[in-house]
């Protein structure tokens, strides 16, 4: 009994998988009918980097109900992460970057051609909401018996913080190099760290839980987010059409809305 | 020993040898693979970086520390666990196997919320003394011990469950203490079994990456161990060193455990 519902379960599996795969070939072979349309519909797979997962998904929304017949599938995780996968060969139609070195590797590998600017964002200072270490500025970051976190200089976060931290002339007294921003924001919320440097867009979407301090223009940092969309793309057309989606002033309404600064 | 012998030249049912073949394929193929794609002449270059060095030596540091205790606490648990009927006894072997389960990283995230500077026990210690686990080494040994501990005492248990009780009854009748009968019978008999879960509990730290970043953070020298070094290098996009840190780990993880294998293991 058990082993015919396992058959049964494993055959609807396998079935999917098939008919999935035959409507992606159904659609990838005639390319050359879909772009002929003026909206041409299907499934568009942006990889985005994971700090606007919130404006994506509105903005997938938006584009759903501008283009009857597309839908919008989204891949959030870090921009590096990403980048693997669309090298090692993973269908994605769009990869929107959180930084400019992780495309560029994409662009060199000859996955993608002219990636623009479409969202900027600045850094700021994440403390506790009562602010145990009183902590003011950048120059407190130096202090040892401080808790200070900032994310690993692999990553897009821990690059720009140094570069802030380089322009303030402080050399600070790291405890932990975070593997990603949000598990640095997560510290700083439980109060395990004094300070971090994370997104202003960070700090805002995580609204109560931690309190954001200021960084000064000119010790500041402004990140530059790219998007693409990918040369294996099978619905080119489409991918192009979201891609100039994002970057419309409607779209940059929306990434606005989410703290981020137009590109 | 002989029977033993004669057993291992039987003719086995040929009936499991593809599955068995197709079980080594399925896990030996990833490493060819990532063998293939090793930058062999620049090797010695990457493994002697000062980053590696500091990385595998914290590794080998936190992970025999961590097997260490779970020695020192895991046996006599898997024996209360094997040995005495209490009540809850086996909600108590549920939670203590849930840091297997549990994914590594929750499992930090709750070290975090226990040992952490506002953690249940870590706030009033830090209050107390000042000292606090996250961001250290102890904290690294704390969070590999934390995940690896469970796998020590399962095997151990079974092995108590399985031995023969009747050396352990006659050492009592011929009056040796219950500790005596403990040290002297009980611990060399599961003494294959002892050997085997420290090594299992070892590899599992060795490796160990989700519950050591989430808890003890992640900085050179002091908490980055190597798998945190490897995933940061394939952040980084050097995917040349990440493969070559993974095939140190790789390295060092088989000179321990394919000696160990036919001294130890082969029951």
């Amino acid at each position: 009994m058990r082993l015919k519902l396992a058959l049964i379960v494993a055959t609807a599996v396998l079935l999917a998988g098939c008919s999935d795969t035959g409507g992606g070939t159904g659609s990838a072979t005639p390319t050359g009918a879909d772009s002929a349309g003026a909206t041409p519909g299907g499934t568009l797979t942006v990889f985005a980097a994971a700090s606007p997962t919130d404006a994506f998904q509105q903005l997938g929304d938006q584009f759903e109900a501008a283009h009857p017949g597309a839908k919008v599938e989204f891949n959030f995780a870090a921009s590096s992460a990403l980048r693997e996968q669309i090298i090692g060969g993973a269908p994605a139609d769009v990869f929107a970057s959180a930084n400019e070195s992780n495309m560029t590797q994409v662009v060199d590998a000859g996955l993608a051609t002219g990636p623009a600017p479409f969202v900027t964002n600045v850094l700021q200072i994440a403390v506790p909401p009562d602010n145990p270490a009183q902590v003011a500025g950048l120059s407190d970051f130096a202090k040892s018996d401080l808790l200070i976190g900032l994310c690993a200089e692999e990553v897009p976060c821990g690059e720009f913080g140094r570069e802030s931290l380089d322009k303030a002339g402080v050399t600070p007294s790291i405890d932990t190099n975070e593997p990603d921003v949000r598990s640095l924001l997560t510290k700083v919320e439980n109060g395990d760290l004094d300070a971090g440097i994370v997104y202003h867009t960070d700090v805002l979407a995580a609204g109560d839980a931690v309190k954001g301090i200021n960084i000064p223009d000119d010790q500041n940092v402004v990140a530059t987010y790219p998007i693409a969309a990918l040369s294996g793309s099978a619905h080119a057309d489409l991918a192009s059409q979201f891609v100039e989606f994002v970057r419309s002033p409607t779209g940059q309404q929306v990434l606005e809305s989410f703290g981020f600064q137009p590109a | 020993m002989t029977r033993a012998a004669d057993r291992a030249k039987a003719r086995p049912p040929w009936a499991l040898i593809p599955l068995a073949v197709l079980a080594v394929a399925f896990l030996v193929v990833p490493f060819l693979a990532l063998l293939q794609r090793t930058p062999w002449t620049g090797l010695s270059e990457l493994i002697g970086r000062p980053v590696v060095v500091e990385a595998l030596r914290l590794s080998l540091l936190s992970s025999l520390a961590a097997t260490g205790a779970a020695l020192v606490l895991g046996i006599p648990l898997a024996w209360l666990l094997a040995r005495v009927r209490f009540p809850g006894r086996s909600v108590v072997r549920a939670m203590v196997l849930l840091p297997m389960v549990l994914p590594p990283v929750v499992g930090g995230a709750a070290l975090l919320f226990a040992f952490g500077r506002r953690g249940l026990l870590g706030e009033p210690v830090y209050e107390q003394t000042g000292l606090l686990l996250p961001f250290s080494t102890a904290g690294v040994i704390v969070a590999n011990t934390f995940v690896a501990m469970p796998f020590l005492i399962i095997t151990v248990e079974a092995g108590l469950r399985s031995m023969d009780r009747r050396y352990e009854d006659a050492a009592a009748t011929l009056g040796a203490s219950q500790w005596a009968v403990f040290r002297r019978i009980t611990v060399p008999m599961v003494a294959p079994s002892i050997v085997a879960g420290a090594v299992l509990c070892w590899a599992r730290a060795l490796g160990e990456f989700g519950a050591t970043v989430t808890f003890a953070g992640n900085l050179q020298g002091r908490t980055q161990t190597m798998p945190l070094a490897v995933f940061l290098a394939l952040e980084s996009g050097d995917r040349q060193a990440a493969i070559a840190l993974s095939l140190l780990l790789i390295v060092v993880s088989l000179a321990v455990m394919v000696p160990m294998r036919d001294r130890w293991l082969s029951l």
